[in-house]
């Protein structure tokens, strides 16, 4: 079973890279999305796997899992949904203020900048 | 407390500004007379040769505590920030013109004393590190305090660049330093001279040291900053730049004397550069036509002349550069003052505009000519006889094999200085009065002469009876330094025979030639080249600025894909870097069996990846089958012992995706098709490469045990005894690692604000409304927009919702739930009501602002939080009792219970003003609102 989480966190890994290397701010959103998945799991992955032994103290219980991942997870969920929203704000207010989604800096034509072009941009 | 009482009184003169300029004056001289009687009733002890100590712990673990100690050293240099800061207040008081920002003054003045004393008075070379940095800060603010000029800003800039960089070499070296002696506490680094000087890194740590000092001091090469400096108000000047600031660089060589000095390296280094600097700076002085601009360089010379004596390394040496910084800060304050006199009456310190002042300003020519013939070093006044000392000194000191070239050099660096002091003197007091002054001079108020005046008193009073009014603290001081008894005998009569006193004529009449000649050398010199530091600084700066913009400009172009491919790649290299350097052991943890249904799982989330990235280009498509990776996630959770997790990561499903759907509203709904086969195949190959990666980490780390005994050992034991409750993640998360969760909880509720402001931005710029409204009309839309059973069980539904949130609430301290997934359920319940009735009537309906209840939920976990401050315990500690009330079962009440509501509260704010946020830029874009709760009216059967 330790294959098959490695192998989802791996396939969320490589599809939100994927995406976020992508051209137009919805599917950027949607990589970090599933980027964050894999984050996520992983750092649950790093309490190792226990089956059927949840953190709750009880006297019947044979063993427990790490709940320390699980605590540091549950926030960091709750986190990347505010990072969600702000990121996805951003990319609405980006597209209603230049009626276009595209992710690259702009030059005057709506080509994106050559980076030869960019240099003066700070002078 | 003596340290303290500036920085207190800087807020005092910042808010007592309101009551007048006079108020704010008044605060700050009465800190400062406060702390400097204080610093009296402490002297006797330290003249007598204790030393007054304060320790106070702060990070014991790193060596650093505040450790304040006060010896005569330290005596002397805070009498001096004291003594000249009243003065300085005073003056400044009737110097600022009425539209100066005056409290503003006080402060950064107030907050540069406390950051001087701190260096003088600490123990701990890392608090001194501190503070010395702090002054950097404080006189960048006080230079640059007129905002509106140029200058200003530049030479403030210049100033914190230069003194900031040699400030960071410092910090390298007083590491190494306390490395060596293996104490930060500067008393015991004193104590180990041998072990300092044996080590081989004595040497790149007294570099480092020096460079710190040099630049603060102005030593040459990096003298250049201090003139460029003098665009500040003249109080600044005087007080910085004459008695304080550039001291400190001379205070920490001192400081530093009894460990450092004594080898080849220091003597060739501190007393080369120290000559150097007194001759550039002596040299310049004597040409520069604005008044401040040849003070500023007589202070580079003079400082050189004490970096000089500091450099030579014997006792009677540092005794004599004891003295002259004592004597140097009166006349130059006072110099200082009286330039500053003549601009403000005058209205210009060019010196070929001045001439004849000595009629027109007799009380300013008074202090003037005193203080001025003390600066070139003649009879009766203090500066003769530090300089008889220093010329004496010098004339002893062999320097490069040879006994007289220091003296040489020396009585050059005199006759210059007499020349610059007379040039003042006869330039602009001597000479006819003028009629084309840009203002008519004549003598200020009392409020401006008299500081001046009374450092005018000091010089003659240390020049005609030194043994009785400076000697004591003279001999305190340089016991401090040399750490041994000192016992100075300053005279005015050396005898006939002594060198010094044959030196001393030279220089004079040295010094009177060169003024004669005066205007056929300004002709050379203005004719001849010379390296001007600020344009190589400039130079340098503009260099820096050009690989700073190329490198960043290779990296990022405002592309965002090259920038996220350079961070993956380099991310991986690293990664790969690690792993490949690293050792770590065999999998030994047998890997769990995998049953049917997990099977099926992963084949659906797999299918769901693979579908989000194929149809990515298909927004609305895509976004589904995120929902469904969500969806197994969740179950992952819920499988793999995490109900705390499935919960959450269920809920925050639900609301993400809606959130994504409004975004999706005003989004384009197909993504156009843009890339090329090739880059789509590099694109793949870096995000595989990058999920390879994750992958075999993944597995690496699942088969392996933790290297170390995991800390979560310890919650899992504590969580019923110590936070009374059993579910240990719920335990963690609002008692254990409290404050990380009162942290989070506010950036959530800053992120829902960020949103609430963002939407607030948009709503009033008129093309973004122009623009919704356009794309709006262009969508075709459901018919029936509230379907009214969607309505009637959304409204059933909320009760048992917000009863549902309340259960899982509650039970969160013992079983899977609490205040995050509690917040989400309700929150998703009215989310429902809006998704039923619209935007218009569910706002209607509510009677509590979002920003309310994320602020209310910040508060109360920070007040549940605060809470044990009154049982004495730390923050966040959390205390629980068990009670029994009839008819409920026994239960237990903890303050993380309300902590805990503070979360639920906050997660409910956040994240309806979130999607409320949303909701109102479609409201704006023009669509139909409706203030009922149906489209149809049920009572009339008919479409209203």
């Amino acid at each position: 079973m330790e294959y098959l989480i490695a192998a989802t966190i791996g396939l969320l890994t490589a599809a939100g890279i994927y995406l976020l290397l992508r051209l137009r701010s919805f599917p950027v959103i949607v990589g970090l999305s599933l980027l964050s998945y894999a984050v996520n799991v992983f750092i649950f992955a790093a309490g190792r796997l226990a089956i059927n032994s949840p953190p709750i103290i009880s006297s019947a219980a044979a063993g427990y899992t790490d709940p320390l991942p699980q605590a540091l997870v549950l926030t960091a969920i709750v986190i990347s949904f505010g990072m969600t929203a702000v990121i996805l704000i951003m990319a609405l207010g980006a597209y209603l203020g230049s009626g276009d989604d595209r992710i690259n800096l702009q030059g005057p034509e709506g080509a994106d900048i050559a980076p030869a072009a960019t240099a003066d941009r700070g002078a | 407390m003596i340290a303290v009482l500036p920085f207190l009184g800087a807020v005092f003169a910042a808010v007592m500004i309101r009551a007048g300029r006079n108020a704010s004056a008044l605060a700050a001289g009465a800190t400062t007379l406060t702390a400097l009687l204080l610093l009296a009733i402490a002297a006797p002890t330290v003249l007598n040769g204790g030393v007054d100590r304060l320790q106070v712990d702060w990070l014991p673990q790193l060596g650093l505590n505040v450790t304040l100690m006060l010896d005569g050293l330290g005596l002397l240099f805070a009498g001096l920030i004291l003594g000249i800061g009243l003065l300085i207040i005073t003056y400044a008081r009737f110097y600022l013109a009425a539209r100066d920002p005056m409290g503003q003054f006080f402060a950064y003045l107030l907050l540069f004393q406390g950051a001087m004393l701190g260096i003088v008075l600490s123990d701990n070379i890392l608090l001194l590190l501190i503070f010395w940095e702090l002054t950097s800060l404080s006189s960048f603010l006080l230079i640059g305090y007129w905002k509106h000029l140029p200058e200003g800003r530049q030479g403030a800039r210049m100033a914190l660049a230069i003194t900031g960089a040699g400030g960071l070499a410092m910090i390298g070296g007083m590491l190494i330093l306390g490395n060596i002696v293996g104490s930060y506490d500067l008393s015991v680094i004193l104590q180990n001279r041998d072990l300092i000087q044996a080590s081989p890194y004595y040497l790149p740590a007294l570099i480092l040291i020096l460079l710190g000092c040099f630049t603060k001091s102005a030593q040459f090469p990096f003298h250049f900053w201090l003139p460029h400096a003098m665009a500040a108000p003249t109080p600044v000047s005087a007080y910085l730049h004459s008695a304080t600031m550039v001291k400190a660089g001379i205070f920490l060589m001192a400081r530093m004397w009894p460990v450092l000095s004594g080898t080849e390296a220091w003597f060739l280094i501190v007393t080369t550069a120290g000559l150097i600097t007194m001759l550039i700076g002596a040299k310049v002085a004597l040409f520069k036509d604005d008044l401040k601009a040849l003070l500023a360089y007589s202070t580079v010379s003079h400082l050189g002349l004490i970096t000089m004596l500091l450099g030579i390394g014997t006792k009677a040496a540092a005794t004599v550069a004891v003295f002259h910084i004592i004597n140097h800060a009166t006349f130059k304050a006072a110099l200082f003052m009286t330039a500053g006199i003549v601009d403000h009456e005058a209205h210009t310190r060019d010196i070929r505009r001045l001439g004849g002042l000595r009629r027109l300003m007799p009380v300013t020519f008074v202090i003037a000519l005193i203080t001025s013939l003390s600066m070139a070093g003649l009879p009766p006044f203090n500066g003769f006889l530090s300089k008889e000392l220093m010329l004496e000194q010098t004339a002893i000191t062999p320097y490069f094999g040879s006994v007289w070239l220091l003296g040489l050099l020396a009585t050059l660096g005199a006759v210059l200085s007499v020349a610059y002091s007379f040039r003042l003197l006869v330039h602009v007091f001597g000479g006819p009065v003028r009629d084309d002054y840009p203002h008519m001079p004549h003598d200020p108020g009392p409020g401006l002469w008299l500081s001046p005046a009374l450092l005018a008193c000091l010089v003659v009073v240390i020049g005609v009876v030194p043994m009785t009014s400076a000697a004591w603290i003279v001999d305190a001081a340089a016991s401090a330094v040399t750490g041994g008894v000192v016992n100075a005998k300053i005279t005015h009569w050396h005898g006939i025979e002594a060198p010094a006193l044959w030196m001393s004529v030279i220089a004079v009449g040295g010094g009177l030639m060169l003024l004669g000649l005066y205007p056929r050398l300004a002709a050379l010199w203005a004719a001849a080249p010379r390296p001007e530091g600020k344009r190589m600084f400039d130079a340098l700066v503009r260099a820096a600025a050009a690989l700073a913009r190329f490198v960043t400009d290779r990296l990022h172009d405002g592309s965002l894909p090259r920038a996220v491919t350079f961070a993956v790649l380099t991310i991986v290299g690293l990664a790969v870097l690690a792993f490949s350097g690293a050792t770590h052991g065999p999998g030994l943890r047998a890997p769990t069996p995998v049953p049917g249904v997990v099977l099926a799982g992963f084949v659906l989330i797999v299918a769901a990846i693979v579908i989000v990235v194929a149809r990515h280009r298909q927004r609305f498509v895509s976004l589904i089958f995120v929902g469904v990776i969500g969806l197994m996630i969740s179950a992952g959770f819920a499988w793999m012992s995490a109900p705390d997790l499935a919960l959450t990561q269920l809920t925050v499903e639900v609301v993400t995706v809606l959130l994504m759907l409004l975004a999706l509203n005003f989004l384009p709904a197909v993504t156009p098709q843009e890339s090329s086969l090739p880059r789509k195949l590099r694109d793949g190959v870096i995000a595989l490469v990058a999920g390879i990666g994750a992958a075999v980490l993944t597995a690496t780390i699942m088969l392996r045990d933790a290297a170390y005994p995991v800390i979560s050992a310890f919650h899992l034991a504590q969580s019923k005894p110590g936070a009374g409750g059993t579910n240990a993640v719920n335990t963690i998360i609002v008692d254990f690692r409290g404050y990380d969760t009162y942290g989070e909880i506010i950036v959530l509720g800053i992120a829902a604000l960020i949103i609430f402001a963002l939407v607030e931005a948009l709503l009033s710029d008129n093309g973004v409304i122009a623009r919704l409204a356009a794309g709006r009309a262009a969508s075709a839309r459901a018919g029936d927009r509230h379907p009214m059973m969607l309505v009637v069980t959304t409204r059933l539904l909320l009760p048992v919702a917000i009863m549902v949130g309340v259960f899982i609430f509650l039970r969160g301290h013992n079983l899977p739930g609490g205040g995050f997934v509690a917040g989400l359920v309700v929150a998703i319940a009215f989310l429902m009501q809006y998704l039923a009735s619209g935007f218009a009537w569910t706002t209607r309906q509510q009677r509590v602002d979002y920003h309310a209840v994320i602020g209310a939920g910040v508060m109360i976990a920070g007040l549940s939080g605060i809470g044990a401050w009154a049982f004495g315990l730390p923050f966040l500690t959390s205390g629980f009792e068990y009670v029994n009330i009839w008819p409920l079962e026994e239960f237990e009440l903890a303050t993380a219970a309300i902590f805990d509501l503070g979360v639920f509260l906050t997660v409910l704010g956040a994240v309806l003003l979130a999607l409320a946020s949303f909701s109102r830029l479609s409201v704006r874009a023009g669509t139909r609102v409706n203030t009922q709760a149906f489209d149809i009216d049920p009572s009339e059967n008919r479409a209203l």
